[in-house]
C-alpha cells in the first residue's frame, strides 16, 4: 500500500511527477488517435485501432472529433505549463497546491470524457463532463493569474535586482506571465461563448476550410480568433518559462519583457477583434512583431550564457571553441534554436503567404493553400512540444551521452521532419502536379523518419521513467525528496514572514 | 563509431531503396474496358435530400440528368476536333490571367463572356475574352494534338480527360447544348435522398457509409493502377469500380443510388457555379491523390477558372 502511496504523492504531488503524468497521457492519446489518419490509415493500422477499441466513426462527425482531440491535447499542454510556471515563480504553497490540483482533475476529466463522447458515441453525460473538465481548467487559471498578481508586495524587486522592474519595483517577467494568463482566460472565452452556441445550432467546422469564403459568420470568425491567439499564447507561455530556466537577466532582459507584455497584449486584441475589425490583422502583425522581438532577446541571452560559460577558462575564445561551447549541451541549445528553427517554418512561411496571397497562392487550388495552413500551425505546436520536451528533460536530470542522444534526436529529427513538411507544402513552387511524385515520397519519408524517430525518443524516455517508478530508490524518490524539501523551506520562509506580519500588527495594535 | 556508421548505412539503405518515382506523363497502362458506356445519363428526380456534412434539408424543384461517368480522354478529344472543325476554338498560344500573374501558355482555346465583378478584397476578375481550355503542351496530358488532329493516348482513352480548365470544361459542356452541374445537383447525384446512416446523416460516400480501398481510386487505396505502378497514383478508367474483377483485382460496385460512378475518387470534377465576389470555381468528389476524407460527398476542392491539373476533370448535367 505504502507503495502505491508513495508513487501517488510523487505522480500527483509534485510538479515532475505532474508534468511526467501530463506527458503521458499526451503521448498515449498520440499514440492512439495519431493511427487514425495519415501513414496509418494506408499501412492499415487505423482499422485494426478502431476495431480492437470498439471505436463509433461516423464520416460526418469528423471535423467535430478533431476539434475535441485539439481540445484535449491543448488542455494537456496548459496543465504542464502551468505546472512548470507555479513551480517556477514565488508563490504562496497552498496556491500552487491548489492551482495544480484543480488543472489536473480538470484536464484529465476533460481528456477522458471528451474523447469518450467524440470517438465511442455521443453521449451527453460524457459531453457535459468534457465542459466541467474544461471549466475547471478555466478555474485553474483564474486562480493561477490571481497568484501572479504582480502587485504583491512581497513580489517586488529590490532596487538592485539584476531582473526588470518598473520604478515601483514591480517584476516585469512576473508582469508578463500575469498578462500572458488573463490573456489565455480571455480568449478561452472567447472561444467558450462560440462553443456553448454551438449547443444552439451552431455548425462545426475546421478553421482551413473557411479560407477563401468571402463572408465568414462572426462566430466563425471568433473561432478563427480563438484558435489562432490560443496556440500563440501556449508559445508564449513556453518561452517565458525557458526564460526563466536560464535566468533570463540583463539589458536584454529590460528590453525583452515589456515587448512581450505589450506583445500579448496586442496579439490577442488583434486577434479577437477579426470579429469586428477589417484591418486586425493589422494589430496582429505589430503584436506579434514584438512578441518575436522579446523571444530573439531570450535567444541572444541564452546562446551568449552558454558560450560564456563554455569558454569561461579560456583567455581569447576562438570560433570554433564559441560553437562548441554554443552546442555542448542539446537541451539548453535547444529551445533558443527551436524559436530560430521557427522563423523558417512558421513565422517566414505565413508572412509570405501574406505577401504574396493574390499572387501566388490563391492561383493555387484550396487544397494546396489548406495544406500550407494546417502544416505550419501543426509545426508551431510541434515546436512547442519539443522545447516542452527538452526542459523536461533536463528537469528529470538526463546526464552525459543520454542527454546528448536524447537532445539532439529531438532537435535534429523534429526540424527535419518539420523542414520537410514545409517544402513538401510549398512545392507548387519548383514543381508541377504531374511531376511531384518523386519528390513527394522523398519529402514524406524524411517527414516519417524525423517524426519516428522524435517520437521513439520520447519512448525510450517515458518508458525509463516508467520503470524508474517501479525502483525503490528511483530518480523519481531523489526528485520528490527534492521537491518537498524545497517545498517544505519555501513553507517555512512564508510561516517566518507571516509570523514577522502578525507580529508587527499586534506590535502595532498594542501601541 | 561503429554504432553510428550502421545507423547511418541503415539509414542510407532505406532512403535507397525508395527510389524515385516517374511522373504521371511517363506512365502507359493497359487499356482496360470495365463495361461502363461514358455516353450514358442518369436521371435525378426533382426533390429534396440532405446538403452538406450537416444534412441541411435542400430542394431541388427540377429533374435533371447527369452523365453517368465523368467525360473521358476519347470524348474529349473529339469535341476538340469538331470544335476546331467548327472554328469554335482554336489552337495556339494564349494568354492566361491568375490573380496578379500574366502568363502565356499554348493549347485549345475559345471564347468566354466573362463574370461580373464587384471589386471585392481578393475578388479575382474574370473578364472576357479568349481562354485556355486545354493545354497541349503541358505534362500528364493524355489528349496528344499532332498540329491537325487531337488523340486520346489509346490506353488512356477511357480514363477521365484531365488537364482541362474550369472555361474547357464548361465550353465542352455548352458545345453539345449541355451544361456543368451545379453544386447542388452534383451532390444529390452523389447521395441521394436517404438519411440511412447513423444518427440521421445522409450518406457519407456514394455507395454507403465506409469506404474500402476497393470502393474507389484515391490516395494509397491499393487499386489495381497503384499496384502495376506503385505508390504513384493515377486515373482509373471510367465506371472501374462496378463490382468486376479485373487480373484478379476484385472492386465493389461502388455507383451512387442514381447508378452514377466515379462520384468519388478518380478526378475532381469541375462544378457550374459561379460564387459572386470570389469567382472560384468548385470541384467534388476528390481524386486519386485526396485522402479518403476529401471522397466525402460533401467535401470540395476550389481553384481559379484557369486551373488545369492531371486530377481534374468534369461531367455535365442537362
Amino acid at each position: 500500500m505504502q507503495f502505491l502511496k508513495n508513487r501517488f504523492d510523487y505522480l500527483f504531488r509534485s510538479t515532475r511527477g505532474l508534468t511526467l503524468v501530463a506527458i503521458a497521457v499526451v503521448s498515449i492519446v498520440t499514440a492512439i488517435f495519431g493511427t487514425l489518419s495519415g501513414p496509418m490509415v494506408e499501412w492499415g493500422i487505423k482499422d485494426i485501432t478502431v476495431r480492437l477499441l470498439g471505436m463509433k466513426l461516423v464520416e460526418a462527425e469528423r471535423e467535430g472529433r478533431i476539434i475535441m482531440l485539439y481540445h484535449t491535447i491543448a488542455m494537456t499542454v496548459t496543465a504542464i505549463e502551468v505546472y512548470f510556471i507555479t513551480e517556477m515563480l514565488p508563490m504562496k504553497r497552498h496556491e500552487q497546491s491548489i492551482v495544480n490540483g484543480t488543472i489536473t482533475v480538470g484536464y484529465l476529466t476533460a481528456v477522458v470524457f471528451g474523447l469518450l463522447f467524440a470517438y465511442w458515441g455521443h453521449n451527453f453525460t460524457f459531453h457535459g463532463l468534457f465542459l466541467v473538465g474544461q471549466s475547471l481548467v478555466f478555474f485553474a487559471g483564474i486562480l493561477l493569474t490571481m497568484a501572479l498578481n504582480p502587485w504583491r508586495k512581497e513580489y517586488r524587486l529590490e532596487k538592485d535586482s539584476p531582473y526588470v522592474r518598473s520604478k515601483g519595483g514591480l517584476d516585469l517577467e512576473r508582469m508578463a506571465f500575469f498578462v500572458m494568463s488573463i490573456a489565455m482566460l480571455v480568449s478561452a472565452t472567447f472561444g467558450a461563448v462560440t462553443g456553448s452556441f454551438w449547443g444552439n445550432g451552431h455548425e462545426t467546422f475546421l478553421g482551413e476550410d473557411l479560407i477563401r469564403m468571402p463572408h465568414k459568420t462572426e462566430l466563425q470568425k471568433a473561432i478563427i480568433g480563438h484558435l489562432h491567439i490560443m496556440l500563440t499564447l501556449l508559445a508564449v507561455g513556453i518561452t517565458l518559462i525557458v526564460g526563466r530556466w536560464v535566468k533570463f537577466k540583463g539589458i536584454l532582459q529590460k528590453i525583452a519583457m515589456p515587448l512581450m507584455v505589450i506583445g500579448i497584449i496586442g496579439t490577442t486584441a488583434g486577434a479577437l477583434s477579426v470579429v469586428w475589425l477589417e484591418w486586425a490583422h493589422t494589430i496582429i502583425y505589430v503584436g506579434s512583431t514584438f512578441i518575436m522581438l522579446a523571444a530573439l532577446m531570450y535567444v541572444i541571452y541564452a546562446w551568449d550564457t552558454l558560450i560564456k560559460e563554455g569558454t569561461a577558462g579560456i583567455k581569447k575564445p576562438g570560433f570554433f571553441q564559441k560553437m562548441g561551447a554554443l552546442l555542448k549541451d542539446p537541451l539548453k541549445f535547444g529551445p533558443g534554436w527551436q524559436m530560430v528553427f521557427m522563423n523558417f517554418t512558421v513565422s517566414g512561411v505565413g508572412i509570405f503567404m501574406a505577401v504574396k496571397l493574390t499572387e501566388i497562392f490563391r492561383v493555387w487550388p484550396h487544397r494546396e493553400e489548406r495544406i500550407i495552413l494546417t502544416g505550419h500551425w501543426h509545426i508551431l505546436s510541434g515546436l512547442i512540444a519539443t522545447i516542452i520536451l527538452m526542459y523536461f528533460a533536463d528537469l528529470s536530470g538526463l546526464k552525459g551521452k543520454i542527454r546528448q542522444w536524447f537532445g539532439w534526436l529531438v532537435i535534429i529529427m523534429s526540424d527535419i521532419a518539420f523542414a520537410s513538411v514545409t517544402v513538401f507544402s510549398m512545392k507548387r513552387l519548383f514543381v508541377t502536379e504531374a511531376e511531384q511524385q518523386s519528390i513527394v515520397n522523398w519529402l514524406m519519408l524524411f517527414t516519417d523518419i524525423g517524426l519516428a524517430m522524435v517520437l521513439v525518443a520520447l519512448a525510450v524516455f517515458m518508458i525509463w521513467r516508467l520503470y524508474d517508478l517501479f525502483q525503490k530508490k528511483g530518480h523519481w524518490a531523489n526528485e520528490y525528496a527534492t521537491e518537498r524539501r524545497i517545498n517544505a523551506e519555501a513553507e517555512l520562509a512564508e510561516q517566518k514572514r507571516k509570523l514577522e506580519e502578525l507580529n508587527a500588527i499586534l506590535k502595532e495594535v498594542s501601541k | 563509431m561503429k554504432r553510428t556508421l550502421f545507423i547511418l548505412t541503415m539509414l542510407a539503405l532505406t532512403l535507397a531503396s525508395c527510389g524515385n518515382a516517374p511522373s504521371i506523363g511517363s506512365i502507359t497502362p493497359p487499356f482496360i474496358d470495365p463495361g461502363i458506356d461514358p455516353e450514358s445519363w442518369a436521371l435525378i428526380p426533382a426533390g429534396a435530400f440532405p446538403y452538406g456534412q450537416h444534412d441541411h434539408i435542400t430542394e431541388v424543384d427540377h429533374d435533371y440528368e447527369m452523365m453517368v461517368t465523368p467525360v473521358t480522354n476519347e470524348q474529349y478529344a473529339r469535341f476538340l476536333n469538331e470544335a476546331l472543325a467548327a472554328s469554335v476554338i482554336s489552337v495556339g498560344e494564349v494568354e492566361v490571367e491568375a490573380g496578379e500573374q500574366v502568363w502565356v501558355e499554348v493549347g485549345a482555346h475559345g471564347f468566354y463572356p466573362g463574370d461580373p465583378y464587384d471589386g471585392y478584397k481578393h475578388e479575382e476578375e474574370i473578364k472576357l475574352g479568349d481562354k485556355l481550355y486545354f493545354p497541349t503542351e503541358a505534362d500528364g496530358a493524355r489528349v496528344t494534338f499532332d498540329g491537325q488532329t487531337f488523340r486520346a493516348i489509346h490506353e488512356y482513352s477511357n480514363h477521365p480527360v484531365t488537364m482541362v480548365t474550369w472555361f474547357g470544361a464548361n465550353a465542352y459542356c455548352e458545345y453539345f447544348g449541355w451544361r456543368l452541374p451545379s453544386e447542388i445537383e452534383w451532390e444529390k447525384a452523389a447521395r441521394g435522398t436517404e438519411l440511412v446512416a447513423e444518427r440521421g446523416h445522409g450518406l457519407p460516400f456514394p455507395w454507403g457509409t465506409h469506404i474500402e480501398g476497393n470502393n474507389a481510386n484515391y490516395y494509397s487505396s491499393f487499386d489495381l493502377f497503384e499496384k502495376m505502378f506503385g505508390k504513384l497514383g493515377n486515373t482509373t478508367p471510367v465506371g472501374f469500380f462496378n463490382g468486376n474483377v479485373y487480373d484478379g483485382y476484385e472492386t465493389l460496385d461502388s455507383a451512387s443510388p442514381y447508378g452514377l460512378y466515379d462520384m468519388a475518387g478518380n478526378v475532381w470534377q469541375w462544378t457550374g457555379d459561379d460564387y459572386p465576389k470570389q469567382h472560384y470555381r468548385h470541384m467534388r468528389g476528390g481524386s486519386f491523390y485526396s485522402y479518403e476524407v476529401d471522397l466525402r460527398v460533401w467535401k470540395f476542392n476550389s481553384a481559379g477558372p484557369q486551373h488545369y491539373s492531371p486530377q481534374v476533370g468534369f461531367r455535365c448535367a442537362r
